[in-house]
């Protein structure tokens, strides 16, 4: 009997910390991309407020519910995170599994706004990206999606493949953050 | 160099992939001729002052916009989607 | 010397530093210049050119002599100016330019030769034989004059890049730019002060003047103390602002490591910042001129403000016996603060006639200094004045001609500074560089006084344009001199009088520049070499151009001045590309196969930015091509594997998704049932090919499309150009699944049976029959299920959410190697697909039509789509186009090569006789023979026909014959089958 055995992105890579910041790999559950038709983003909202308790953000936010959280992942889309997709959701928007497409790690630590200075060219300050705010962007030559989780913590993500060169950017730049001080 | 998307806000122009003149947006019928084909592919104007470029936000959100800008002084004068965006269809 | 109780330093932390092997004693707090001069160390280098002694002029990054290389081994740093190096225990320090050392240098033989080698001395004598220039000439040149040189190793250091983003960038932190910075800190305002000194203070560090009537330096501690303490400022010592570039964007270097002794791996030597600023107030200060006279080089002479700082800031005295030489009340300070610290001062030659007085030391009014002697440094001056020529000894002359603003990047966005006769220097134009104010001695006010007025006023003014209110913040009582100045460029006389110490360059260079008629101050800058060195003229600039404005008889603004680029002071390579370091050039994509198939010791080799296995090495086989071929046996005769993940897969729903795949893909899908595959051709508008791959029907409105791996980043840019720009009617969303899926190819006749012991679903021939497509189910996986082949032969790929992928690859292997296959690499899918005949982006590269490669009939004539258009247009279709065939060698050849071109057999082959050329070549072993594909003008009508196969690099001839590029089961069976 043939069995097929799961492997995470990043396994055998993280955790690491350097310097008082830890990269940890984030179990998040399902990935769903939810991109409404035409006309139908109201509607794909209420829909999923229904199911899963949160509404379609908008553009360059995460809105968070008790099991579920919707980050604006580019134009027209959504990252749902965490349930299955209620079957509803895909009367009115193209529905995507990318469960197993993208390597989600949590950046962690006083230092993780300076850690990300180095490697991606937006303004992350507290200020101007505060809980809830997210991005995409590029980490270092990476397409990321970034996303502040509180005022020391951040989520990114990059497709699969790049895991290893996510995480020896990350380790290149806490060394360099470390040694500083 | 920064440029607004318009759907990001103000950021490096390393998000961004350069196509050239906006009239890409202005296809031709089918049956318009050669020379206004030659002209949509072929014919460009290379000024001095305001152009309209097309830049496709690939490390961000996925966005094709018009770029209006200035070639002599660098000032990105305006920024709009290519795509109109649908009203009720929010980004 | 060292001066008790007088400057900043740390006395009571010594360090001991290395320069040219002797050990030296210094304070925390010195830079490598201040505490040379300490040590009475005052011949530190050799000129360029002549190889003149040559010591410390300045006390910043504008110095031009003191370049000395720092560090042993393969991160050796050349050109590191002393004025600007840190010390620190452990630091080495080595002069440059130099052989076999410092004081006896054999290359000074060059000086004595001066009077050949003025300006245009080099493009006037080697001009002929032309090929000397590059062997003999260049080299000879290089080796004589020129700075330090690099390890030629690879550089160890670590590099970094950073950004950062503020409401407000101040440029400088002198009087003006900490008062700015106090301002808009205290109004709330995100603040980045930058400074590119080791300590922040400016001028008041080096100057005696008062504030609030508190020494200068204690003013700037308790201001760097309250802004030190706010969370929104950000003090950047170290850091140099380089250019300023658009939307508020400054490059700025910070050195971070230069200063650490015994500094750790992993801390950068540099990082390079770019930052983004609301608004920014450039307080970057002035830049001391020196006085053109002759033998104005020598070591001992320095500018009269870096006698001053090192006096006042490092408690160091120059010169034992000093005198000063000027045009300004400024030089006056001079004397007064060497005085005051106990210094003798010899005299004060003041070139205006009303200099003012002074009961404690001599001046010398309307007088000049015209000469000076000493073999490797100072030891006496010549007085000019109307009584006549007098000797004067010293050891060090402070001269002055005035300050420069430094306005570079004010310049940086295409700005020309403007002249302003009452200072006689040029300051920043207005506005230049968007949202970027100017204040203080950058702008042309030096007092004190006026330098915090100015900040203040510009912080005010860049507050309210931020819609922050503006703080109440008394100005502090300080010095407010007037600025009185005479013009003082050069010192009439005979011999050499530098105005560019680093470049050799003369007054009498610029005077015969515009005696040779190179009168722009381009062309003179050219001609002369002045202002081209490191320091790109900071010294210089304004002096040769006044001199240039008289030899042409033209005012200093109308002569005009050369343009300022970034950056500001010279930028390591290794800190702009910082990023590139190593593994940080690029990223490598691994596919979820990559560690079973490096278990294999498969040689992994780039595609893109994918690793893909090259072959799969089995016991005993010691080339490439054994590996090779035997794959492609066990593909032709059992069955192969290979991971075929790094193919583009966008995923394409919505009720409009098959109008937008009409639209982008020549040929038609929305004909194509659910359930089935189907191969796709893709043209660019202009009507050559773009790519190509299968695309599937998974539901009414949902498909699949595959990319090449190659162009599956600009096929998704191509879709959504399509859709947003061209097609934004079309009701359909897409996305890459690329990542999301492991696939892997099953390939040959015992694929099915190898499924089928795998699959919890039987396949049968009429439930799966050649392009199906449907889900299926792996050990409980949901997975998919292509029927394609890119071999000819039988063929699925399979696949799973990615997380499965490693384990998939591995049973898939297992089991296909106990039915004599086993795992397939690119060099054997690439002679599977040639002896198919199948293209890949060898033969759709960019300058190929559908009609070349045979397919012009896919290109659906009851549709527009992008491309079709122009792929009908005269040119793009005809006998006269190359088009795709097959070359089979006629008799025994060495080998076939991709890019030999194709000639008629008994033409001459040369360039005009060209017939056509080769896209890709592979060994046959099922046919046993070298197949290649190629371009052949009017091809498909020469089948049969003899062509001559020429690779004029690898020197390779060979004879084929035209055939059909299909080598292999010309009829499809065996896919179908």
């Amino acid at each position: 009997m043939v069995e097929l055995i799961a492997r995470t992105p990043c396994q055998a890579l993280l955790p690491l910390e350097i310097g008082g910041v830890v990269v940890r790999e984030e179990d998040v559950g399902r990935l769903t991309s939810i991109m409404p038709y035409r006309g139908q983003h109201a509607a794909v909202s209420a829909t999923l407020k229904a199911a899963h308790g949160i509404e379609l953000p908008a553009p360059g936010r995460m809105y968070e519910a008790q099991c579920a959280q919707a980050i604006w992942f580019g134009r027209g889309q959504t990252m749902l995170i965490g349930p299955a997709p209620d079957a509803a959701l895909s009367r009115d928007a193209a529905l995507t599994d990318q469960s197993d497409a993208w390597a989600v790690v949590r950046l962690h630590g006083d230092s993780a706004e300076d850690v990300l200075a180095r490697l991606v060219p937006v303004d992350l300050r507290a200020a101007s990206f505060s809980c809830g705010h997210t991005a995409r962007t590029r980490l270092m030559h990476l397409a990321a999606s970034i996303t502040r989780l509180d005022d020391r913590t951040f989520r990114i993500m990059v497709f699969r493949s790049m895991a290893m060169t996510l995480v020896h950017d990350l380790k290149t730049a806490m060394e360099g953050v470390a040694a500083r001080r | 160099m920064r440029i607004i998307c318009p759907i990001c806000g103000a950021r490096d122009r390393r998000e961004y992939y350069y196509q050239g003149d906006a009239v890409a947006l202005q296809r031709p019928a089918p049956d318009a001729g050669e020379a206004a084909w030659d002209a949509y592919l072929h014919l460009r104007d290379n000024p001095a002052g305001v152009t309209r470029d097309l830049w496709y936000h690939e490390a961000g959100c996925g966005s094709w916009v018009v770029v209006t800008r200035n070639t002599v002084t660098h000032e990105v004068q305006d920024t709009v989607l290519a795509a109109p965006v649908n009203a009720d269809n929010a980004p | 010397m060292r001066v008790a109780d007088k400057g900043l330093i740390d006395r009571s932390r010594p360090v001991r530093f290395l320069f040219d092997g002797t050990a030296y004693d210094g304070f925390a707090g010195d830079t490598l210049a201040s505490a040379l001069l300490a040590n009475d160390v005052r011949l530190v280098g050799r000129s360029f050119k002549y190889h003149r002694p040559r010591g410390i002029l300045t006390a910043g990054s504008e110095e031009p002599n003191a370049l000395v290389t720092v560090g042993r081994g393969a991160g050796a740093e050349p050109n590191v100016r002393a004025t600007v190096q840190e010390i620190h225990a452990g630091l080495e320090a080595r002069s440059q330019n130099r052989w076999p050392n410092l004081s006896l240098d054999v290359m000074a033989i060059n000086d004595l030769a001066a009077p050949f080698l003025g300006a245009g001395f080099y493009y006037k004598t080697f001009m002929w034989p032309s090929q000397f220039w590059e062997k003999l000439y260049e080299p000879v040149i290089r080796r004589a004059a020129g700075l330090g040189a690099l390890s030629g190793r690879n550089n160890p250091d670590k590099y970094e890049r950073a950004y950062a983003f503020c409401d407000l960038l101040v440029i400088g932190a002198g009087p003006a730019g900490l008062m700015a910075a106090l301002l808009a800190a205290r109004a709330g305002a995100d603040v980045i002060l930058a400074d590119e000194d080791s300590r922040m203070g400016g001028r008041l560090l080096a100057e005696t003047d008062e504030i609030d009537g508190k020494p200068g330096a204690a003013w700037v501690d308790a201001v760097l103390a309250e802004l030190g303490a706010l969370d929104n400022v950000r003090l950047m010592s170290r850091t140099t602002v380089t250019g300023a570039y658009d939307s508020g964007t400054f490059g700025a270097l910070e050195r971070v490591g230069h200063h650490v002794a015994a500094r750790p791996a992993t801390l950068p030597l540099e990082t390079f910042w770019r930052i983004v600023a609301k608004r920014s107030i450039l307080a970057s200060g002035a830049l001391e001129r020196p006085v053109a006279f002759r033998n104005n080089d020598r070591p001992g002479i320095m500018t009269a403000g870096a006698v001053r700082a090192y006096l006042n800031r490092w408690g160091v005295a120059p010169g034992q016996k000093v005198t000063v030489f000027g045009n300004t009340d400024d030089i006056h300070r001079t004397a007064h603060d060497l005085l005051a610290a106990g210094v003798h001062v010899a005299g004060v030659i003041d070139s205006r006639h009303d200099a003012p007085d002074s009961s404690d030391f001599r001046v010398f009014k309307g007088a000049m200094v015209s000469n000076s002697s000493g073999r490797r440094g100072l030891d006496s001056i010549t007085i000019r004045s109307v009584a006549g020529e007098d000797r004067l000894a010293t050891d060090c002359l402070a001269m002055s001609g005035g300050w420069n603003p430094t306005v570079h990047l004010s310049c940086h966005m295409n700005g020309r500074p403007v002249w302003r006769e009452d200072i006689l220097a040029f300051v920043p134009a207005a506005d230049t560089v968007p949202g970027t104010a100017v204040a203080g001695a950058c702008n042309g006010a030096f007092s004190t006084a006026a330098c915090l007025r100015e900040g203040a006023q510009a912080a005010t003014a860049a507050l309210q344009a931020l819609d922050r209110a503006v703080p109440d913040v008394p100005l502090p009582h300080s010095e407010d001199a007037p600025y009185r100045i005479a013009p003082l460029w050069a010192v009439p006389g005979r011999g050499r009088a530098w105005l560019d110490f680093q470049n050799d360059v003369c007054v009498k260079d610029v005077k015969q520049a515009a005696q040779e008629n190179f009168r722009s101050v381009e062309h003179m800058k050219r001609y002369t070499t002045q202002g081209m060195a490191t320091d790109q003229g900071k010294n210089s600039n304004v002096a040769a151009l006044a001199i240039l404005a008289d030899a042409t008889g033209r005012s200093i603004p109308g002569t005009g001045t050369t343009t300022f680029r970034p950056p500001f002071s010279p930028v390591s390579i290794a800190a702009m590309g910082a990023e590139a370091q190593g593994k940080g050039f690029a990223p490598e994509r691994f596919t979820t196969s990559h560690a079973a198939s490096v278990e294999r010791n498969a040689p992994m080799i780039e595609a893109g930015l994918w690793y893909r296995p090259s072959y799969f090495p089995a016991p005993g086989e010691t080339t490439w091509r054994q590996s090779c071929d035997r794959e492609v046996g066990m593909v032709r005769n059992s069955v192969g594997i290979c991971d075929v993940s790094t193919l583009g897969k966008i995923d394409i729903q919505g009720p409009d998704a098959a109008a937008l795949l009409d639209f982008v893909y020549a040929n038609t899908f929305s004909t194509l049932k659910v359930g089935r595959t189907r191969y796709g051709l893709m043209l660019r508008e202009d009507g050559h090919v773009m790519d190509d791959g299968t695309t599937a029907r998974l539901g009414e409105h949902h498909f699949l499309m595959t990319t090449t791996t190659a162009a599956a980043g600009q096929v998704m840019r191509h879709l959504d150009f399509a859709h947003q720009g061209l097609r934004p009617d079309l009701d359909v969303a897409m996305t890459s699944v690329t990542e999301q899926w492991a696939q892997f190819a099953i390939t040959g006749p015992k694929s099915r049976e190898l499924l089928n012991g795998l699959l919890d679903a039987e396949l049968t021939d009429a439930d799966w029959p050649f392009m199906a497509c449907g889900a299926v189910s792996v050990a409980g996986v949901d997975g998919r299920l292509f029927r394609i082949s890119f071999s000819g032969e039988h063929a699925y790929e399979l696949a799973v959410p990615s997380r499965y992928g490693d384990s998939l690859f591995r049973t898939l292997v297992a089991r296909a190697e106990t039915m004599g296959g086993g795992a397939y690499g690119m060099e054997a899918l690439n002679v599977l697909r040639i002896e198919k005949g199948f293209i890949t982006h060898a033969e759709i590269h960019g300058r190929t039509t559908a009609f070349d490669i045979g397919m012009e009939r896919m290109v659906a004539s009851g549709k527009d789509c992008i491309g079709k258009t122009m792929s009908r247009r005269e040119g793009l279709s005809g006998a006269q186009r190359e088009q795709l065939v097959g070359l089979k060698p006629v008799g025994a050849v060495r080998q076939l090569s991709a890019g030999a071109y194709l000639f008629q057999a008994d033409d001459d082959p040369v360039r005009v006789n060209e017939q056509g050329y080769v896209t890709s070549v592979a060994y046959s072993p099922t046919l046993g023979q070298m197949l290649a594909l190629a371009f052949l003008k009017d091809g498909r009508a020469r089948h049969g026909q003899k062509i001559r196969m020429v690779d004029h690099l690898r020197e390779l001839d060979a004879l084929c014959e035209v055939v059909d590029p299909v080598f292999f089961d010309p009829d499809g069976g065996r896919a179908r089958g």
